[in-house]
């Protein structure tokens, strides 16, 4: 890993940074050149963040402090440690000498002042710029970050521009002084994969013509096989391993690097198999790892019975924009005439990007949404039919577990309490002792002891917490469970466990899922069948080895090709793909096309006509 | 944005024709204004009582009075007050600006020394200038503002003699009655500007504006304040009502030639003529000020312009 024809940009040397007495790095070492991209990978806890932070001088604001270390940083006049930089002199070097480029394009921009004043702001400071040249320089950069209309986009708010384009503006902000290093912590995290891909490709083809230092701070190791060099491997505070990213992906040393490769859902593992499978997952053990669970073919679903739940050309539409005396004039149309059905102990899997409509759909299902149109029957009786005693029954047999599980569990009450509430809502069992056994029962099944019930939703983790919402879904014994993006804010370590206790679960009750994604890896491991959203619509639909494995739709083949794959040796042509995600919001009057399917194989449906 | 200041409009408009509707109501429930003239002249008649409503315009049935009323509002005639006969329109002049003088010092001063101190404790949560400067507004927060008024008297005009007792005499006579309001209302301001602050500086972009390379002043003032500015406008409009009304006890404590002593006058003589103009005129007052709070909303925050 000695490379003597460059000397390092950046050098981190035994860098310790504690919050209080919580040391949370512990002798950290790593450098990196211009022109390389070094990866910073682990999961949530790792310190990855706090050693952005801290090369920024950040952390201090936030309680941080460095018991030991230096962080070398060359410039012309020579290394200079930025440890021991005042945070004045720290001022000179951040944003123009180092730059930074955060997860959440969001909230990362300031909602109160236009994109030209933002980037300008650091034009201004660092380079002396009067206003109408940096504003003129500012176009340049969005220019750079091939955002259409630079000059026009110079006057909009963030609130008007959508997630990609956002991160564009963070980019162009951050290269706004030319950067000899640039930190990118998780950019793309929070965007959809065709748009993590534009972004992607923007920042690699930036590196090359500006020949910056980038580290690149992420979970996701897909991404890091698309876009390292080299990739550092952190796990509690402490670098666990340090290699090129070929060999690191080949060849891993260290037990977690081990762990962590497998835990990572492939796209295109599963190729050749009818049915999903669960695998054995490798799991830290002390300093070593171990397999857990067995192999097994998911081979529960029912298609020789009447469909758990059929949905019949379900329209839901929201009113967005109002005139004055209240009369519509944009609608959201968040579902248009969709169509399918779920059978028992199957998983179909609705797969889409921001505003595709399958959240819509799911709440439309539990009752959390009214439907504009069509018809949703379950075990063979349509909604529209039913009493509100069955509606109500129905609240019990299909059950939600949202993305944030830390957001869906009263924060007041003993998790013993959140899971008994279903219990004593729907009055399946009498007496308080009863209810109590059962509730340790959940507790034990989804792999927590029953002694947490009395312990509160911050005392647990992400992945713990999420259990606990599975547990409070299986509370009501119900027939279909509707995982919404269930698994997407969990490490793949953790997501790996509870894709597992999903298949389990459903092997064990015969509970049919509808899960809704964005991750196709993950969704390849888990689901029977797949359907593709697109503005609403279904692009395509078929048996999970149809969609993935001969896509025809060619969104399908887009949202697909776009996934990040695990393996450095697969090098992707870059800028095929460019453009936004459509917006499905329409004015009143103007209806969408609804786009007739035909059926290209056996329960293989794909949208539009040859 | 034009169609939700419209909005707002209305329904200030509306607020104003239920606030004079019900000043006019309960007014007249408090008796009759003729009686009440004639009550030490001895013996009237009941024709020297007719005589009376009639030159007083209260004979009239009550919506046909109201209306008047509400015509005297757009040519700014309120009629004549029953003490005297004066102008009401003349009285509400001369102590309309000494009122809102004060009221707008006491909104300055809280406002100017409240944010720089609520930021200085944000930024230093849990340190020593924090705690400092929570206990202090604590102690302001539970004076009652008519004993620190006249604690205030007793130590700057009985004692060191630097400040005049009362009236309104140039810029000094200012500083004893808006400091007194001023305190109290600086002690909530203070902790609710600390609070949003606290929630603005979690913000991403602030951790964006750190890395820009920004001084923390502009970090502070620049990007984060305006971003808490919209609870705490919204607040400082609210308190701008409750320190009018505030101010009748005040004003009467320094003896200011506002409209609190105005009114004060005017509850005790029963001079109706004179408190119904009072009020409406506070109500006015209140409602162009959360008018105003609706417009800045705009200017500060974008995403409500486009809505």
């Amino acid at each position: 890993m000695t490379d003597t024809s460059f000397s390092p940009i950046l050098t981190v040397e035994n860098l310790s940074v504690e919050f209080g007495h919580t040391r949370v790095i512990d002798g950290l070492n790593f450098s990196v050149m211009a022109g390389r991209t070094l990866a910073i990978v682990g999961e949530s806890g790792s310190g990855k963040s706090v050693t952005s932070q801290s090369i920024m001088r950040l952390a201090e604001s936030t309680g941080a402090s460095y018991p030991s270390g230096r962080i070398l940083f060359s410039t012309e006049n020579g290394e200079i440690d930025l440890l021991s930089q005042s945070q004045e002199e720290m001022r000179s070097i951040r944003g123009k000498d180092i730059a930074m480029i955060f997860q959440e394009p969001m909230t990362s921009l300031n909602p109160v002042f236009t994109v030209g004043d933002q980037i300008s702001e650091s034009l201004s400071l660092h380079k002396k710029l009067s206003k109408t040249e940096a504003l003129k320089e500012s176009v340049k950069l969005l220019k750079m970050v091939r955002l259409p209309d630079a000059e026009d986009m110079l006057k909009r708010y963030p609130h008007q521009l959508s997630g990609g384009m956002r991160q564009r503006v963070m980019i162009a902000m951050a290269l706004a002084c030319r950067p000899k290093v640039l930190i990118a912590d998780e950019p793309t995290t929070a965007l959809d994969v065709t748009i993590q891909a534009q972004i992607l490709t923007i920042l690699n083809d930036l590196q090359k013509e500006l020949n910056m230092a980038v580290i690149f701070i992420t979970h996701d190791m897909g991404v890091v096989a698309e876009i390292a060099d080299d990739v550092v491997v952190m796990w509690k505070g402490k670098k666990v391993e340090q290699g090129p990213v070929k060999e690191l992906f080949a060849n891993p040393q260290h037990p977690y690097t081990k762990a962590l490769l497998a835990a990572v859902p492939k796209l295109g593992s599963m190729t050749g198999e009818r049915f999903p499978k669960r695998f054995p997952i490798t799991v830290m053990d002390g300093d070593g790892i171990r397999l857990v669970g067995e192999e097994k073919t998911q081979e529960t679903a029912r298609y020789d019975k009447q469909p758990l739940l059929s949905v019949r050309n379900l329209v839901t539409r929201f009113d967005s924009k109002k005139r004055f005396f209240g009369r519509v004039t944009h609608r959201v149309h968040a579902v248009e005439e969709v169509s399918f059905d779920i059978f028992h102990g199957e998983t179909l899997a609705l797969v889409g990007e921001s505003g595709s409509g399958k959240s819509t759909i799911g709440r439309t299902i539990q009752q959390l949404q009214q439907a504009t149109s069509g018809d949703i029957s379950f075990e063979g009786n349509p909604f529209s039919a039913m009493s509100k005693a069955e509606k109500q029954r129905l609240r019990q047999e299909i059950q939600y577990i949202f993305q944030d599980p830390l957001a869906s569990l009263d924060p007041r009450k003993t998790i013993g309490f959140s899971i008994a509430e279903p219990i004593k809502t729907h009055n399946l069992i009498r007496g308080e002792q009863k209810i109590q056994q059962r509730v340790h029962e959940l507790l034990e099944r989804v792999g927590l002891t029953k002694e947490h019930a009395e312990r509160y939703p911050h005392q647990f983790s992400g992945g713990q917490r999420q259990r606990i919402c599975i547990a409070r879904a299986l509370a009501s014994n119900p027939k279909l469970i509707i995982a919404d993006e269930a698994l997407s804010a969990l490490d793949v370590s953790i997501q790996a466990q509870i894709i597992n206790l999903f298949m389990e679960l459903q092997e064990e009750h015969g509970i049919a899922y509808l899960f809704i994604s964005h991750d196709m890896a993950v969704v390849e491991k888990m689901s029977h069948r797949v359907a593709v959203l697109y503005l609403g619509q279904v692009a395509e639909l078929g048996s999970r080895q149809q969609v993935l494995e001969t896509p025809t739709h060619p969104y399908t083949q887009r949202l697909l090709s776009a996934v990040p794959v695990a393996d450095p040796t697969i090098v992707r042509s870059s800028g095929r793909l460019s453009g936004e995600i459509p917006s499905p919001v329409r004015q009143v009057g103007n209806e969408p096309t609804i786009v007739p399917h035909r059926e290209i194989a056996p329960g293989h449906f794909v949208a539009g006509t040859l | 944005m034009a169609s939700f200041l419209m909005k707002r409009f209305l329904q200030a408009i509306f607020v104003l024709i239920a606030v004079t509707l019900i000043v006019a109501f309960a007014i007249r429930l408090t008796g009759d204004p003729a009686l009440m003239l004639t009550q030490e002249a001895g013996s009237v008649t009941e024709a020297d009582l007719m005589m009376i409503r009639e030159a007083l315009g209260i004979n009239k049935p009550f919506f046909a009075q109201y209306f008047d009323f509400i015509k005297g509002i757009f040519s700014f005639d309120f009629g004549r007050s029953f003490m005297g006969g004066t102008s009401v329109s003349y009285l509400i002049s001369k102590s309309l600006p000494a009122t809102l003088m004060l009221a707008a010092s006491v909104m300055f001063i809280s406002i100017i020394i409240s944010i720089p101190l609520g930021i200085k404790a944000a930024v230093s949560k849990g340190k020593w200038a924090d705690q400092v400067i929570r206990i202090v507004s604590l102690v302001g927060l539970s004076f009652p503002n008519f004993w620190l008024a006249l604690m205030l008297v007793l130590v700057f005009s009985i004692w060191l003699q630097w400040l005049p007792p009362s009236g309104m005499d140039g810029f000094i006579s200012f500083l004893m009655p808006a400091f007194t309001m001023a305190i109290i209302l600086t002690a909530t301001n203070v902790r609710l500007v600390r609070s949003s602050m606290l929630e603005t500086l979690q913000a991403q972009y602030i951790m964006v504006a750190r890395a820009k390379g920004l001084s923390e002043n502009t970090v502070l003032y620049k990007h984060a304040l305006r971003n808490c500015a919209i609870p705490l406008i919204t607040y400082f409009g609210l308190q701008f009502g409750g320190l009018l009304g505030g101010i009748v006890i005040i004003e009467r404590v320094f003896n200011w030639p506002g409209l609190g002593t105005l009114a004060f006058d005017a509850v005790s003589g029963r001079d109706y003529p004179v408190l119904q103009a009072v009020i409406t005129i506070l109500s006015m007052l209140i409602v162009s000020v959360n008018l105003l709070v609706d417009i800045a909303y705009g200017l500060i925050d974008p995403r409500i312009r486009t809505e």
